[in-house]
């Protein structure tokens, strides 16, 4: 069903006893896209999973996965869906290929050259049991269940947690083949690169709401760009700038995205040796919702 | 041994509230039958008829064990209080063991304490502190209960400090066993297998008059102390030798081995799932499988053993004329077997109700270590896996009766020349357990499903109604507080008629249990 979208929530709360731990999410994937669901610890990205998987009842607003409900649909919509928590735990006495057999039919099974081709990939051994398996083996087990069953919809819980760097690009690798597929992915991480090497479109949540949400290039857009230049000569004003910094002819300085035009004209007219305009990176970003709003 | 001293207080710290509810209720289980013995037999005479009657019946001696000296007070307490006591300090010690060597190291935290400057053996030497000074405390509790009570000093002595060698023999037995698996489940297990075998010969011994069984088993050395009758001091120095002996077994093990390894080297697997597992219930079978094999064998053993001794409780009496007098009384010898293999069967559903609140609490341990998360975020229904473990609860215990009772027919029927009755007669005896059985595990389902935080109280029903079954007639407890037990609601077979309204309502009331505790569940949210 393209044009529909795979999670559509508004206005979703949940308590655990005085605690509030989403207040009022609203959260929107669309079909076909790789959404990036940023957050620091805590902050409620595993329970509105957990919500969106029909573990936990939310208290009070609208949650809808992939058209259905996700607590009354549950078994329907688990079909269409994989997911891969954050803390994997597996049967100690269950071999690690037993394991991803097992997860992978509780959703209806998977496909066997891609289980195999994902195995290689991953440097797994399925023979070991889940006992012996370190964190970052488990990890695989749960992501090569999830990958090599084809859903529609991935939801994945900080999945690269305790993969080593090879790992996590085998991992980036497969997230883009999925999405070269026209599958959905919802991500949630709270490593930056990650999630902007990765994502069409990120949703930034603090203390259980979503704070800012868009694709990179819109997010960016709210904040400012960082520039450094050599001058033949320092002007006396520049109006629009922060965090201004001279050191001889090389000035420093952030810009607001809608008064780029206007200083950099001012810059020419100061002569311009040379010039570095950087983006504000998704850390900057970040960083700078969660300074300002402590 | 670095840094014990921490670790004790650690574990002090998690287990206070565990600790004082056993030490609590194992004084108050022997205070009370020692009160209530005094009260309810204060005359001489009274007690002696008592003994005599005792005397008379084996499948008494099979549940409690021989009478040293009926005529004080004391010796029927320690006649009647030393079985539950010990089987309680038993359980308790093996539990906290366990919980403070094994599943620590199962659960990784030995890890983290390891990296710490702590000694190789100070995980062991801190749960075994710990578990022996609760045991050496519940002695000295007895000892002065006791002697308040106005029984003698050394008979109070002796007995408060059996209960506590025995609770230490099975810290011993628990610390080795904590040595041999990786799995604190198969720890508590094996741990109880060696309880259970035990208290199999002691009652086989007691109730035959096989003085060496008893011999053979530490259950029986707390009652051959003679607390109160006439005490033998050397048998208490017996079992804290044993102890002391299987202390330094577990320690050259734990020496020996890498932290979190077993004895036997991690098993490769198949590398790809065989077609049976492809749900909750081949998933329910595959983790619940093992434990069913283990008590399933452990049935045929005790059903055999019970079942080999059954003809000798009724040549026991046979062979002495006067008793035999009073026995054509009450039924004859058969009546007198009937009797005592009635009492075996009771007693196998007791410990076969452990199973099925065991594999009931399955689901709550499979929960809270997130591995139901990962199921249910299947296209799985959470009715249907509840009822995957739900049948091993409840099927479980079929098998495991009928295997004990068909075991226990057929020896005892080569025995007494019948096989073909005895087979069948005994197996469906065992059956008739079923219904409370199945109350227990609706029991653990209701909690599970409903207040998931309180299922530990499914274990201290079973517990409590355990206790009912043995000093309610003793503590002349009102009927209806009696009655508060399923099991006292079940038909006595053999020898007794089968009543079919007590195992109906029984049943209904299993499935009713269970389907509230399925509702509940299904409508709660997830840990």
């Amino acid at each position: 069903m393209p044009g529909n979208p795979a999670v559509l929530i508004s206005g979703l709360v949940k308590s655990f006893g005085p605690a509030r731990a989403l207040d009022g999410l609203d959260l929107h994937v669309a079909t076909g896209e790789v959404h990036g669901f940023l957050g620091p610890n805590g902050a409620g990205k595993t329970t509105t999973l957990r919500i969106l998987l029909g573990l936990l009842r939310a208290d009070s607003g609208h949650a809808e996965l992939l058209g259905g409900n996700p607590w009354r649909d549950a078994v329907e919509l688990h079909r269409r869906l994989a997911y891969v928590p954050g803390d994997v735990v597996l049967w100690p006495t269950l071999s690690g290929g037993e394991a991803i057999d097992l997860l992978a039919r509780l959703r209806g099974g998977l496909d066997p050259r891609y289980r195999q081709v994902l195995i290689e990939r991953f440097a797994l051994d399925p023979g070991k049991k889940c006992r012996t398996y370190s964190k970052g083996n488990r990890q695989k087990v749960a992501l090569i269940a999830a990958l090599a069953s084809r859903a529609e919809l991935l939801l994945l819980d900080e999945p690269t947690a305790g993969l080593d760097p090879l790992m996590e690009a085998v991992f980036r690798g497969c997230v883009e083949e999925q999405r070269d597929e026209g599958r959905t992915v919802l991500l949630s991480s709270h490593i930056l690169s990650e999630v902007e090497a990765l994502c069409d479109r990120v949703s930034i949540i603090r203390a259980g709401q979503v704070v800012e949400h868009g694709t990179l290039g819109e997010l960016r857009h709210l904040t400012r760009s960082t520039v450094t230049a050599e001058l033949d000569r320092v002007p006396d004003h520049l109006p629009g700038v922060h965090a201004l910094s001279v050191r001889e002819s090389r000035i420093t300085f952030e810009v607001e995205p809608d008064r780029l035009g206007e200083v950099l004209a001012q810059l020419t007219r100061a002569g311009v040796r040379d010039l570095i305009c950087r983006p504000p990176t998704l850390e900057e970003l970040f960083l700078r919702h969660y300074q300002e709003e402590r | 041994m670095t840094g014990t001293r921490e670790l004790i207080r650690l574990a002090l710290r998690q287990d206070r509230v565990l600790l004082p509810a056993w030490i609590l209720l194992i004084t108050a289980a022997v205070t009370g039958t020692a009160s209530a013995i005094a009260e309810l037999y204060p005359g001489m005479t009274q007690r002696v008829a008592l003994g005599v009657t005792i005397g008379q019946a084996p499948a008494i001696q099979a549940l409690t064990g021989p009478v040293f000296d009926s005529a004080s007070v004391g010796g029927l307490t320690a006649w009647r209080a030393t079985t539950p006591a010990t089987v309680l300090v038993a359980l308790m010690s093996v539990f906290l063991i366990t919980r403070h060597t094994r599943a620590e190291e199962e659960s990784g935290r030995a890890e983290l304490v390891g990296s710490c400057p702590v000694g190789r053996q100070a995980l062991p030497a801190a749960a075994l502190a710990v578990a022996m000074g609760v045991n050496l405390l519940i002695g000295l509790l007895l000892i002065v209960t006791m002697t308040a009570l106005g029984l003698p000093g050394a008979g109070a002595i002796a007995y408060g400090l059996a209960i506590t060698v025995t609770g230490w023999l099975f810290c011993g037995v628990a610390a080795i066993t904590a040595q041999l698996t990786a799995h604190a489940r198969t720890a508590n297990g094996a741990a109880l297998a060696v309880l259970g075998l035990a208290f199999l010969l002691r009652a086989g011994g007691d109730a035959s008059g096989v003085e060496a069984l008893s011999w053979a088993s530490p259950l029986g050395w707390a009652q051959r102390v003679r607390a109160f009758a006439g005490e033998r001091w050397w048998v208490l120095a017996l079992a804290a030798l044993t102890t002391a002996l299987l202390i330094c077994v577990a320690a050259a093990l734990n020496a020996r081995r890498d932290l979190g390894a077993g004895l036997l080297p991690p098993r490769r697997g198949p590398a790809q799932a065989p077609p049976y597992l492809n749900g909750p219930f081949g998933l329910a079978w595959r983790l619940q499988r093992g434990a069913l094999l283990g008590w399933t064998l452990a049935f045929a053993v005790a059903g055999a053993l019970f079942g080999a001794l059954a003809q000798s409780v009724g040549e026991v009496i046979r062979g002495n004329a006067q008793l035999a007098q009073i026995l054509e009384r009450i039924g004859g010898a058969g009546a007198l077997v009937d009797g005592f293999l009635a009492t075996v069967i009771g007693l196998l559903g007791l410990v076969a109700s452990g199973f099925a609140v065991q594999s009931v609490l399955r689901l709550h341990a499979e929960e809270t270590s997130s591995r139901a998360e990962a199921v249910l975020a299947g296209a799985v229904p959470r009715s249907r896996w509840a009822a995957a473990h739900l049948i091993v609860a409840f099927g479980g215990p079929v098998v495991i009766l009928a295997t004990g009772g068909l075991a226990m027919g057929l020896v005892h029927g080569i025995r007494s020349g019948d096989p073909s009755t005895h087979l069948l007669s005994l197996a469906g005896a065992a059956w008739v357990q079923l219904p409370a059985v199945w109350v227990l595990a609706g029991l653990a389902m209701l909690l599970y499903g409903t207040q998931p935080r309180l299922v530990s109280a499914a274990w201290a029903a079973l517990v409590v109604f355990a206790l009912l079954g043995q000093l309610g007639e003793v503590l002349r407890l009102p009927e209806w507080v009696q009655l508060l037990s399923p099991y006292a609601h079940l038909p006595q077979v053999p020898g007794g008629p089968i009543e079919a309204a007590p195992l109906i309502w029984l049943g209904g009331l299993a499935l009713a249990l269970v389907g509230l505790g399925v509702a509940g569940f299904r409508r709660r949210d997830l840990a």
